[in-house]
């Protein structure tokens, strides 16, 4: 049984790297909306839980349900078109291409989504006005602050309207005030507009920003919303 | 905290009724815990008897008397030696949570389960002050954050606890 009206459902998932365990029976839920911490050791497979839930890694077993549908028994096509139109992500270290400016960076999730350049960048400008980081819309990635490219891969996680953002440690990278500053900035935006966060991160103020929390230890995690 | 120093700094600005006092000091510093008028009186009759308030004036205007309260320099140079103290680390060595866990290990119960329940129990609480921080001012802000801090210290240690329940059980009930 999955919990009633969840978005995205793992059940029992397992996944081996050669001889390592990474996942061994990984339960977890996200309601639409919902923000939920996922924490635990280092090494305890939070990472790899969120790429399996991404589709970005494929479970050795396991089944994930995305919207009812069976994430595993996609193609790889289908998994990549799901990832553009209902994913977004945030890792630890902005991840902007380098090339473009923050504000075309903001913008790309929309143009592979096939949407025009100028329409594009004007909603991408009132994502980066939102996260307080328009001043630098011209500027490239490696001209700007650790915080400001954070903020600026928030509002691009952020821009396509997605209906879950995927974040490995958004703030690792941040001093308190300005982590703290980018969680509220996602987990407000992310309320707002209805999107499920799935936050990976080892700090307890961080994970503070969450409606709920689960803990992986040793490839397990426990989700104590899960009905089984 | 001392209740008597910061009602003391408050009179720094000028002279004011003990009721004035206890609005003042509700406003700035008694988030959680507003002062009772009791407290107030017994505290100004206290640094009255030591020098270190005068009364600048009784008004009655027909109800009781109310007494307005100046400081004195005896109270100021007070003020001054309590902020340049600085306050004495507590390190809450033998706390409660510790006797709790060699308990379980020493009876045989789960202390991996009670690591777990006080992390939740702690992470709620960093949850509702987190969401009172961000519906709060600056002054808000500030003493949520002394709180998270302070939460966040304990839960580290008990996840750490947590990594060491093992060696832990072989040291305490071997
Ligand atoms: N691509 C990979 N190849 C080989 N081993 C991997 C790979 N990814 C993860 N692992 C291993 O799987 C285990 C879980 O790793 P994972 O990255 O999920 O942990 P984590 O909880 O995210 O840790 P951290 O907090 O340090 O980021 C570790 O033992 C790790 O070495
Ligand atoms: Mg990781």
């Amino acid at each position: 049984m999955t919990p009633d009206g969840s978005l995205l459902v793992a059940q029992d998932l397992h996944k081996t790297y050669g001889s390592t365990p990474a996942l061994d029976g990984a339960s977890f839920s996200v309601h639409p909306g919902e923000v939920v911490a996922v924490m635990g050791p280092s090494g305890s497979g939070k990472s790899t839980l969120l790429h399996c839930l991404a589709g970005i890694v494929t479970p050795d077993a396991g089944t994930i349900t995305y919207a009812g549908r069976e994430i595993s028994s996609m193609s790889d096509a289908q998994r990549s078109a799901l990832r553009r139109s209902d994913f977004g992500f945030v890792f630890q270290f902005g991840q902007l291409v380098p090339e473009l400016t923050c504000l075309e960076n903001t913008a790309l999730p929309l143009r592979l989504n096939g949407v025009r350049r100028k329409a594009a960048e004007r909603t991408a400008r009132e994502w980066l006005e939102r996260l307080e980081v328009d001043d630098i819309a011209a500027q490239r990635p490696g001209e700007v602050s650790g915080g400001q490219g954070q903020r600026v891969a928030v509002a691009r996680a952020l821009v396509a309207s997605p209906k879950v953002v995927f974040a490995d440690e958004p703030t690792g990278a941040l001093d308190s005030l300005n982590g703290e500053r980018v969680m509220e900035l996602l987990t407000e935006s992310a309320r707002s507009a209805n999107t499920a966060v799935v936050l990976v991160t080892h700090e307890a103020r961080v994970a503070a920003y969450s409606d709920r929390d689960i803990v992986v230890r040793d490839g397990r995690a426990r989700d104590l919303e899960y009905v089984v | 905290m001392s209740i008597g120093h910061t009602l003391l700094g408050l009179l720094e600005s000028g002279p004011r009724h003990g009721y004035d006092l206890k609005r003042a000091f509700d406003e700035k510093f008694g988030h959680d815990r507003p002062l009772h008028y009791g407290q107030v009186y017994a505290t100004m009759s206290r640094l009255l008897k030591n020098g270190l308030v005068e009364v600048d004036g009784v008004e009655s205007d027909g109800g009781p008397e109310r007494k307005r309260y100046a400081i004195t320099d005896a109270g100021i140079t007070d003020v001054s030696a309590w902020l340049e103290q600085p306050e004495k680390p507590e390190p809450y060595l033998q706390s409660t949570l510790y006797t709790k866990v060699v308990l379980a290990l020493l009876t045989g119960r789960s202390a991996a389960d009670l690591l777990d329940n006080q992390r939740s129990e702690h992470l709620r609480l960093m949850r509702t002050l987190t969401d009172r921080k961000r519906k709060g001012d600056l002054a808000d802000q500030l003493i949520c954050d002394h709180a998270l801090f302070h939460l966040e210290a304990d839960l580290r240690w008990l996840e750490m606890t947590a990594a060491r329940l093992d060696q832990l059980a072989e040291v305490v009930a071997p």
